[in-house]
């Protein structure tokens, strides 16, 4: 049976969250503290060497973006995503109070990186105890001088899922509607007021003390070569642990479910996994011995996401949930570009006429059509991952659909 | 209590504080009541209409008064198929009015909500950012009692 390794978690629960010294005294800071000797050069170097790739979802290499960023471009800043959005996903909030130090300092290592003496990390709105939380830790933080002169502020969100897509997180951060700008340019060219920002989830940060520490060629040693390290994931629906672990990213999701997640409750059966959030793939059984790495994941048209794993038993109807997912979908959607816009009202329009009995087959051939069409069409992501629960339900569990049909 | 010119001024030199500023106000308020957007404009140098516009795009502010506890009902997924339904119908019916509504008395709004991060315990609600988890319906009553 394979273990967890805890790398992101691994003072959680051994040390006092609430309490600057219990960090210090297991080991915290040293990883800033010898990113500090290093020139930066060699330190954005030695996170490439990891292979770390971002833990927000789009699984981009992080010392990689972190390159992009002009030197001598004035002022640069380092943004921490904590919006956490995405439905299933609990992973961001639980890192946080376990542990908000290891979050400050890998915060403060990639300040060093890019040179910036200005830190901002946005908490989604739903999180005010994590805010309040935070604002304790770099008071702490800034009293034991660890710091240095890099500041960190906690700004809060306030209810929109889009704002966890970086640029529009960019947007809300300078007091504006959540609204995603076209890329180029990139934020690590032109972010935050115009200037170069690095975004980066918190479990990448959170990576990063060990992996300064220890050295990249140890961090790529763990896990898969084209993802390394460890995932944290969080376990929901029918299985009987629903739990939040750290796993090599080498762990199947058979292992995942049925080992730690201990299988489906109330001895019922497996009927699908949907992995990464709301806007990922649903995954039936025969798939279930895929790595979880990134690749693996899509390898099988299903996305590693922010590794929330939502299992659902053979009593659950897909048909319905996957309407329930087109509402969110519908209700998020910023507005902002016509595929995205008028495509997930009407994707939800239909998914409701199937669920209702009311569909003929050509409602599910429109509804094909309009999911690819808005994959290459959306301006970001939202609108682009959207279709991927409708699309990967009707080729997994395409009879349940038409079970729905209404005779014609 | 500060008045909300006093509230809003207090983020005059935060860079793009005016979310922070409204989140404020709502402590105090519970909503944005009509001054607010004016006020807003005039201390972040936006036109009444962009201050409108950042009020009202995000979900945890609401131009609309609403009650004293806000209570939230996620309906994503994982708690859609752990029997949110189901609640949100206790809940109604316990305080008499739909979803989106305010008592009478003002004291409770009803609101859905999509995931809130808090799903090893499904389903959930929260009560003014508060989480309750892993409720089921005949425990409305306990929870509401909560509210004095
Ligand atoms: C609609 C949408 C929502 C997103 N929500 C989040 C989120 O809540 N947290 C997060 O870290 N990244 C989120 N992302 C990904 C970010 O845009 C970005 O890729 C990420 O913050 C970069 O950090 P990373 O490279 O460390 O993963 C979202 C993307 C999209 C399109
Ligand atoms: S894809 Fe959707 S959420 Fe993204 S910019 Fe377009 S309308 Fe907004
Ligand atoms: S799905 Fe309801 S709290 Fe996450």
């Amino acid at each position: 049976m394979i273990e967890e390794k805890r790398i992101v978690l691994r003072n959680a629960d051994n040390i006092d969250p609430e309490d600057i010294k219990d960090y210090l005294q297991a080991g915290g800071y040293r990883g800033l503290e010898k990113a500090r000797s290093m020139r930066t050069i060699d330190l954005i170097e030695e996170v490439k060497k990891s292979g770390l790739r971002g833990r927000g979802g789009a699984a981009f290499n992080c010392g990689l973006k972190w390159s992009f960023v002009p030197p001598n471009r004035g002022a640069t800043f380092v943004v921490c995503n904590l919006d956490e959005g995405e439905p299933g996903t609990y992973k961001d909030r639980t890192i946080v109070q376990k542990d908000p130090q290891t979050l400050l300092e890998g915060m403060a290592i990639c300040a060093h990186a890019i040179n910036s003496k200005q830190g901002y990390i946005y908490c989604r709105g739903e999180y005010p105890y994590v805010v309040e939380l935070l604002n304790r830790a770099i008071g702490q933080a800034k009293e034991a001088g660890v710091l240095g002169d890099f500041d960190i502020e906690v700004r809060m969100g306030a209810g929109a899922y889009v704002c966890g897509e970086e640029t529009a997180l960019i947007e809300s951060l300078e007091g504006h509607r959540g609204e995603p700008r076209f890329k180029p340019p990139f934020p690590g060219v032109e972010g935050l007021w115009g200037q170069p920002t690095v975004v980066n989830n918190v479990e990448t940060f959170a990576n990063l003390p060990e992996i300064v520490l220890n050295g990249g060629e140890w961090y790529a040693a763990i896990g898969a070569p084209n993802y390394t390290g460890t995932k944290v994931l969080t376990l929901t629906g029918d299985v009987k642990n629903r739990i939040f672990i750290e796993v090599p990213t080498t762990t199947t999701l058979r292992e995942v479910v049925f080992g730690f997640g201990g299988g489906i409750k109330d001895d019922k059966k497996f009927k699908a996994v949907q992995v990464g959030g709301t806007s990922g793939g649903f995954i039936p059984e025969h798939l279930l011995d895929t790595q979880i790495d990134a690749d693996s994941m899509r390898s099988i048209g299903a996305t590693l996401g922010t590794g929330a794993v939502f299992v659902m038993d053979e009593t659950r109807d897909i048909v319905d949930i996957v309407t329930r997912i087109a509402k969110f979908f519908e209700h998020e959607s910023c507005g902002k570009c016509n595929p995205c816009r008028e495509g997930t009202y009407r994707a939800y329009e239909i998914m409701k006429k199937i669920n209702q009995g009311q569909a003929v087959a050509q409602d599910i051939d429109n509804l094909t059509v309009l999911g690819r069409v808005m994959e290459k069409a959306c301006l970001c992501g939202l609108g682009q991952a959207a279709p991927s629960p409708t699309l990967t339900t009707l080729q997994h569990f395409y009879p349940e659909y038409q079970a729905r049909l209404r005779a014609q | 209590m500060a008045t909300i010119r006093e509230i809003i001024s207090s983020f005059r030199d935060k860079p793009g504080g005016i979310i922070e500023a409204y989140h404020a106000v709502q402590r105090e308020c519970n909503f944005l009541p009509e001054e607010t957007i004016p006020i807003a404009a005039e201390v972040f140098g936006l036109s009444e209409a962009q201050a409108y516009g950042v009020a009202t795009f995000y979900s945890y502010l609401s131009v609309a008064p609403r009650g004293k506890y806000i209570i939230r009902m996620c309906e994503s997924a994982p708690c859609h198929i752990a029997g949110a339904d189901t609640l949100i119908k206790a809940f109604e019916d316990a305080l008499g009015i739909k979803v989106g509504q305010t008592t009478a008395d003002g004291k409770f709004s009803l609101e859905l909500t999509e995931c809130v991060g808090q799903c090893q315990g499904t389903p959930v609600i929260t009560i003014n950012s508060v989480p309750y988890v892993d409720l089921d319906p005949a425990q409305v009553e306990t929870v509401l009692a909560l509210c004095q």
